[in-house]
């Protein structure tokens, strides 16, 4: 069997394959976030509950309502969405303009009352979802064995990840945007309803969590506390990445889960940290992340 | 409104408008009326209150109180879009040119609040650089440039009532003198404008109206064929 410093070429390539789905989770997740401060202005600390609330969605409607995959992917971003212009409305709304402090703790706590009842109702366990059976399998690479739900999940995210850069960068809708996070005040005084665009992007920013639970539902456990782990993380990733950079957001994203990946494959110890090392590097040499704009 | 079909059309009256930025108290009850096609404007000191006016009509600033009709339409209740889907078009004093968005984009962000608009291409015609300039980056024009933008942004949403807030200010010779000539084409369109300025030889030759304001107060209103004679007196608010 063929090696790479010392590490078979299947194992490192295994490895790699999970990086990249984990680094296509951040990519999705840090896309919300970087659309929702760029025009709210707050860090959402609710995000991984709407992530795991895409997840428990997906679940739930199949076990009781027999909503299959396909259309969970649609449904789900759709309701966690709905719920959050809900939030939106009625919290945050209320709260604008306020120091970012103020933000920070709602999102927080209503992350840890969705996550609270949820386990109330259904403790930290885990539910099972079963895979649609067309994904079952998968395709031996030669060099390594592909499962095909493995491969969706990075065609589906990388589709989704384009689809909304192509949206804020090239389109009407997305110049709206862009300028709303410069100067929504302005906006709104050219005759644009602001906070309607407000509390639709906050709802698409957590469809898009919603939409990446929705993928995840198959592969990882689903518990309604599976948020809390992962937010972590993409924080960092954000961080590294520069606050409100769309494109940014993407390739860190993925770069840090294949980061991860090769760490887990050549210092196991040290693979949950080393996007925190990277944080704490990018930090110290380019404070404002690696694609953000200079303050 | 039919009743006053003699008397020309009020498009914008303030009456006791008050304004306030947090605590400070900013405009004293400011009473003034523009009548549509007019081209008034508010002279005084930095600070007099002349943008917050502005601003204030736009529903930009924090509190405030007294009356703003706009067409016989009160607006004190109304959010600043609402506001501007009434036909005004405002063009802030920092010009509010977005960075992230290129030339064209900037001028085809706001939408168009009413028919009668100007087109692109007549837009373009009348800003030739613009057109030259349309795919850059909306911050990388001369500040000329970018005054023009901010002009011409407004002129294609179909806005009737225009409030320009110091257009001139910082400006090369040459430029001040095509935005002049530029106002005077808007006004024989019969676009009603108010028009806060720091250069009264700008505006002097424009305006057909002047209100003088000083600490929130209008204290001076002078017709333009009044200006000879009261020259003095403008020169004793404005200190020049």
């Amino acid at each position: 069997m063929s090696m790479i410093f010392g590490v078979p070429v299947a194992v490192l390539s295994g490895q790699l394959l999970i990086g990249i789905i984990n680094g296509a989770f951040y990519a999705l997740l840090s896309l919300g976030l970087a659309v929702i401060f760029g025009l709210l202005k707050i860090i959402n600390f609710a995000h991984g509950a709407m992530y795991m609330l895409g997840a428990m969605t997906t679940v739930l409607m199949f076990d009781y309502l027999g909503v299959n995959y396909w259309a969970a992917l649609l449904l789900a971003p759709l309701l966690v969405g709905a719920f959050g212009v809900v939030i939106e409305y009625f919290l945050l709304r209320r709260i604008a303009g306020q120091d970012h402090i103020y933000s920070l703790l709602l999102t927080f706590g209503v992350a840890l009352i969705i996550t609270g009842v949820l386990v109330n109702w259904f403790g930290v366990s885990g539910l099972r979802y079963t895979m649609p059976d067309m994904f079952k399998g998968g395709v031996n690479l030669g060099f390594m064995f592909m499962p095909y739900y493995r491969a969706w999940v990075i065609v589906a995210a990388l589709l989704v990840c384009f689809a909304t850069w192509f949206m804020i960068e090239k389109t009407k809708l997305g110049a709206y945007l862009r300028a709303g996070t410069e100067d929504s005040q302005l906006m709104q005084g050219f005759g644009i309803n602001v906070p309607l665009l407000i509390s639709l992007t906050y709802g698409f920013g957590v469809a898009l969590a919603a939409f990446a639970g929705v993928l995840a539902a198959p592969i990882y456990s689903v518990t309604p506390v599976m948020g809390s782990a992962t937010l972590i993380t993409v924080f960092a990733v954000v961080v590294i990445g520069g606050m409100g950079s769309i494109g940014g957001a993407i390739i860190t994203g993925i770069l840090m889960g294949v980061i991860e990946g090769l760490t887990k494959t050549f210092y196991p110890p040290a693979s949950s940290a080393v996007v925190f090392l990277v944080m704490v590097l990018v930090l110290m040499f380019r404070p404002s992340g690696l694609f953000g704009k200079e303050a | 409104m039919s009743s006053n079909s003699d008397r020309e059309y009020e498009q914008l009256r303030l009456s006791g408008l008050h304004a306030f930025y947090g605590e400070s108290h900013i405009l004293h009850g400011i009473d003034m009326v523009v009548n549509r096609g007019e081209l008034v404007t508010l002279l005084g000191r930095n600070g007099a209150g002349r943008s917050t006016t502005l601003k204030a009509i736009m529903n930009m600033v924090g509190r405030r109180t007294g009356s703003i009709m706009i067409n016989g339409e009160e607006t004190m209740s109304c959010a600043p879009h609402h506001i501007a889907r009434l036909g005004v078009g405002y063009c802030p004093e920092h010009r509010g040119i977005f960075s992230s968005l290129s030339v064209q984009e900037n001028l085809t962000l706001p939408p168009v609040v009413r028919s009668g608009g100007m087109s692109l291409e007549e837009i373009y015609n009348m800003f030739p650089n613009l057109y030259e300039r349309r795919s850059s980056q909306g911050t990388k024009l001369s500040g000329g440039e970018q005054q023009m933008l901010a002009m011409a942004r407004i002129l294609r949403t179909g806005a009737n009532m225009l409030l320009l807030d110091e257009i001139t200010e910082g400006l090369a010779p040459v430029i001040v003198e095509k935005l002049g000539e530029v106002l005077i084409a808007l006004k024989n369109k019969g676009l009603t404008i108010v028009l806060v300025e720091q250069n009264f030889h700008f505006a002097a030759p424009l305006a057909d109206r002047h209100y003088v304001v000083e600490h929130g107060q209008i204290v001076e209103e002078i017709s333009a064929n009044e200006l000879s004679s009261k020259q003095s007196v403008l020169d004793r608010y404005l200190g020049v």
